[in-house]
């Protein structure tokens, strides 16, 4: 083997003044960065294995850590960059694709940052969502064109299945597999004391987790793990996946050895074997085909729970989702670029795809154009960060998002975007039974009952501000919106003036 | 500087509504004086009137009024109008010289109705027809603008205050079953003649005190039916949903009404099973049809007018009555201006509508037998 070129990209600093030689650092890193020295009598830190998840630093009694960029540089060069001449030398060094776990990182514009949000002065009053009713309950499902009654005012429309949120926010689809069993129970219970939905992903549903069923969305993926019968009959909603933001057009691959007992029975492999997701459903390869697939899960399921169909936002995405309505899906999910990611090849990651403000920008319009959007909801995903890129969201015209990234950091990611390595010392991507247990489902739960109660509160206020009490009246609702910074071509296809006209 | 009807501008207003339950017919100049009270509540800037049962001669027909800035927008559409309609009787409508009153556009009304060929072969019912028609107009004819649809009704607006515009369109001969009227207070541009309320479509006419925060949600909604918003303003809004629940959906008043302020969600799971199982629906499917920010509103369609405040009030309404007739306004001045000693006057609440229909069901058998008294 070659000499490997690379040199650390974090730095350890420890502060023997503090440090008691406690070794907890040493315990708790999965990736062995820490060591207790003998013959010196004091911890050491090995920097080339750090991965500045921050555990360390956040365990250490006594406040000794703190974990910096690497200070070692390369010759300013504005044009190869440190990613990208360290990216060669693992290639070359490899010879393999080169992979990556959460969202794109790259410095892409991020829209969200570039819109500004209305609120009333004088002509219309704002309203104190601490004084005032102010609903966030919304429905997602296919929604007739009209009421019909009989003559004594029974109704006669047959509402189409709907999934009702008490907030305008889902948990992503998330596999079991790619994270952890404790990850999934602290979803899957906050879902349900929130009256909202996760998804399971496409790793099956996990016997004991059936109990949440209600508020349980499962996903029929191009791997088909862990559907059956059963699976389809204890959610509340199917969805189709299509595809992924953080990988449009490729599949997935759990390696075999992230294969446990447990997740053997939820996929339905057997254990050890690797679970390859093909990169197209190998029976559609056509909306006609789609169309059947929603049609067979809705027959499998007697029409009574909605079908959605879960897309990456790509250049042709109007279209394509125009198509998945026709096709009769209840609803749409639409992952933008920026999308987070268990593992994916970090090329596609990083170059495939679009923002998924000007997804749902030009879907919206879109549907709207062909008199269709009333009819089927839109849900949009794709690097949520707060309850700010949701109600612009909304405003651009989604009926609600999904957060993934925003629901893991919010029971303990760091961020460090190593999934793929399954060595999280949170407890979150990673099967390894003794980081498993270091993320408690109990207290788990109680965080992302916490997060999104408070952007809940935040999406009241502003809502307040603007003048409406009602969150189904932000819906598409762009004139509460204006941009900053923009080409005049973006503003036209988010459909927004710009800050000030 | 962008022209109204091509910007959206939020206003204030004063709003009066009047109806002889009876169906007896009363002259214009009482909603003038009513709505003069309110003179404060407006800047001057757009008043107007909505009047019912004034065009007996012509009920069958509808009567356009149109707003033209040049003779060739009245060429353009009189070609347009003659290839389409049969024209009953057409004229320029009577006004008086008033100080206040200026730049007058050209004002015309014709009483019409579709021609059956051209009809037949459009495929549309007649109702479907003219709006395509008026739609057509507005948004392609430069400088022509058809304010008033309806049968038998009239909306007569203008720049000014409402009792100047009372006084420049002589409103004082006109006798009418029902009237409202409408002060503006826009906080923006000189406003233009069609952007004053009230604003019509067929027989539905809406007075409006208020800014719609879900301007563009319902917009947008209501152009998935066909409708197209030309005007940006608020009203035109809610005129369309109206006529798209009362006439496309045939939704009975009252239900409009919880369309438009929707009971809460929490309201709706303490009601009988049947009613929940009616507002669960509703709420599903009309949920961009909620006006949402303060509003208080009159609509009049054929035979009466349901009056309505945004769900939590932020707008005044006030209403009375005394025998056959009902008031409504955004003050109780307005009222006891025109009518000294109601029966009763009452405050409604958030979202509860006053609803005011004539009590025989054939209008036209009204007039067959009353007097008109002018």
């Amino acid at each position: 083997m070659s000499l490997n070129y690379l040199t650390p990209e974090f730095k350890v600093l420890r502060d023997y003044d503090r440090c008691i030689n406690c070794k907890v650092c040493m315990r708790q890193c999965a990736n062995e960065v820490h060591s207790y020295d003998e013959d010196l009598d004091k911890m050491i830190a090995d920097d080339y294995k750090c991965v500045n998840c921050q555990r360390c630093v956040v365990m250490c009694p006594t406040h000794a850590l703190t974990i910096i960029k690497h200070p070692q540089v390369f010759r300013e060069n504005a044009n190869w960059t440190y990613d990208a001449i360290r990216d060669i030398y693992r290639q070359a060094e490899t010879g393999g694709v080169l992979l990556s776990a959460m969202g794109n990182d790259r410095p892409y514009p991020i829209y969200w940052d570039k819109m500004v949000i209305n609120a009333s002065q004088v002509t219309n009053p704002s309203i104190d969502p601490l004084r005032e009713p102010m609903e966030l309950k919304i429905f997602i499902g296919r929604k007739p064109d009209k009421i019909e009654l009989d003559e004594n005012l029974n109704v006669k429309t047959k509402m189409p299945p709907q999934l009702k949120l008490n907030f305008p926010i889902m948990f992503s689809a998330m596999s079991y597999g790619s994270i952890s069993y404790n990850a999934h129970a602290s979803l899957a219970r906050a879902a349900k004391e929130l009256g909202i939905y996760y998804n399971t992903g496409e790793g099956g549903l996990h016997k004991d987790f059936r109990k949440y069923g209600e508020n349980t969305i499962v996903q029929v993926a191009s791997g088909r793990f862990g559907v059956d019968r059963e699976y389809l009959k204890t959610a509340a909603a199917v969805e189709i996946k299509i595809g992924q933001g953080a990988k449009p057009g490729i599949g997935g691959h759990l390696p075999g050895e992230k294969v446990s007992e447990d997740i053997s029975e939820t996929r339905m492999i057997p254990v050890g074997s690797d679970a390859i997701s093909p990169a197209p459903h190998h029976d559609i390869y056509s909306i006609e085909d789609l169309s059947q697939l929603i049609y067979s899960l809705k027959e499998a399921t007697d029409y009574k729970k909605p079908v959605g169909v879960k897309i990456a936002a790509v250049n042709n995405v109007a279209a394509i989702a125009s198509g998945i309505a026709r096709a009769g899906a209840d609803y749409i999910a639409i992952d933008g670029f920026r999308g987070g990611t268990g593992a994916a090849p970090k090329r596609i990651r990083d170059n495939v795809g679009i923002p998924i403000e000007f997804a749902i920008a030009s879907v919206d319009s879109r549907l709207r154009s062909e008199g269709i959007r009333h009819t089927i909801s839109l849900v949009a995903a794709g690097s949520i960060r707060n309850s700010a890129d949701i109600i612009k969201a909304i405003a651009l015209g989604a009926d609600a998002v999904y957060i993934g990234s925003a629901a893991l950091i919010a029971i303990g990611c760091h961020m460090c975007q190593q999934c793929n390595t399954g060595k999280c010392n949170w407890g979150i991507a990673t099967q390894d039974p003794n980081l498993v247990k270091r993320l408690n489902p109990e207290i788990g739960y109680k965080r992302l009952i916490n997060l999104i109660t408070a952007w809940g509160h935040e999406i009241q206020e502003m809502l307040g501000g603007m003048g409406i009490n009602d969150i189904e009246s932000l819906k598409g609702n762009r004139l509460m919106l204006r941009g900053i910074g923009m080409t005049q071509k973006e503003l036209d296809i988010l459909g927004i003036l710009a800050a000030g006209e | 500087m962008l022209k109204e009807g091509n910007i959206r501008i939020p206003s204030g207003c004063a709003i009066s509504g009047i109806i002889d339950k009876s169906g007896a017919v009363f002259s214009g100049q009482i909603i003038a004086d009513s709505i003069a009270t309110m003179h404060d509540r407006s800047n001057g800037l757009g008043g107007g009137f909505a009047a019912y049962g004034i065009y007996p001669d012509f009920k069958e027909h509808y009567a356009f009024h149109m707003f033209y800035d040049d003779a060739k927008a009245k060429q353009d559409t009189e070609d347009l109008l003659k290839a389409n309609f049969v024209i009953a009787y057409e004229e320029k409508i009577p006004t008086r010289k008033t100080q206040s009153i200026k730049n007058a556009p050209l004002i015309h009304r014709y009483f019409v109705l579709p021609k059956l060929e051209v009809l037949n072969a459009s495929e549309m019912n007649d109702e479907d027809f003219i709006v395509k028609f008026i739609f057509n107009v507005n948004k392609n004819i430069d400088g022509a603008y058809i304010f008033s649809s309806g049968k038998n009704m009239g909306v007569f607006k203008a720049v000014g205050y409402p009792e100047d515009v009372a006084e420049f369109y002589k409103l004082e001969t006109y006798n009418g079953y029902m009237w409202t009227a409408h002060g503006r207070f826009p906080t923006n541009t000189p406003g233009w003649w069609g952007g004053a309320h009230p604003f019509n479509l067929l027989n539905i006419s809406v007075v409006h005190n208020g800014e719609l925060s879900s301007y563009d949600t319902n917009r947008k909604y209501l152009e998935e039916f066909g409708y197209s918003c030309t005007l940006m303003t608020d009203t035109e809004v809610a005129a369309y949903i109206f006529d798209l629940l009362l006439r496309k959906h045939k939704l009975p008043v009252t239900l409009a009404a919880k369309v438009i302020a929707s009971p809460l969600w929490n309201q709706v799971e303490r009601l009988s099973p049947k009613e929940r199982e009616l507002y669960y629906n509703l709420k599903i499917i009309y949920s961009k049809a909620l006006l949402n920010g303060p509003f208080s509103i009159i609509v009049t369609y054929d035979n009466g007018f349901i009056a309505i405040n945004d769900r939590i009030k932020l707008r005044p309404l006030t209403a009375a009555s005394q025998g056959d007739m009902i008031y409504v306004a955004s003050e109780e001045s307005a009222i006891r201006r025109v009518c000294k000693n109601p029966d009763k006057v009452w405050i409604p609440k958030g979202g509860e509508p006053v609803i005011a229909e004539i009590e025989q069901q054939n209008i036209s058998e009204i007039y067959d037998k009353k007097e008109v008294t002018a």
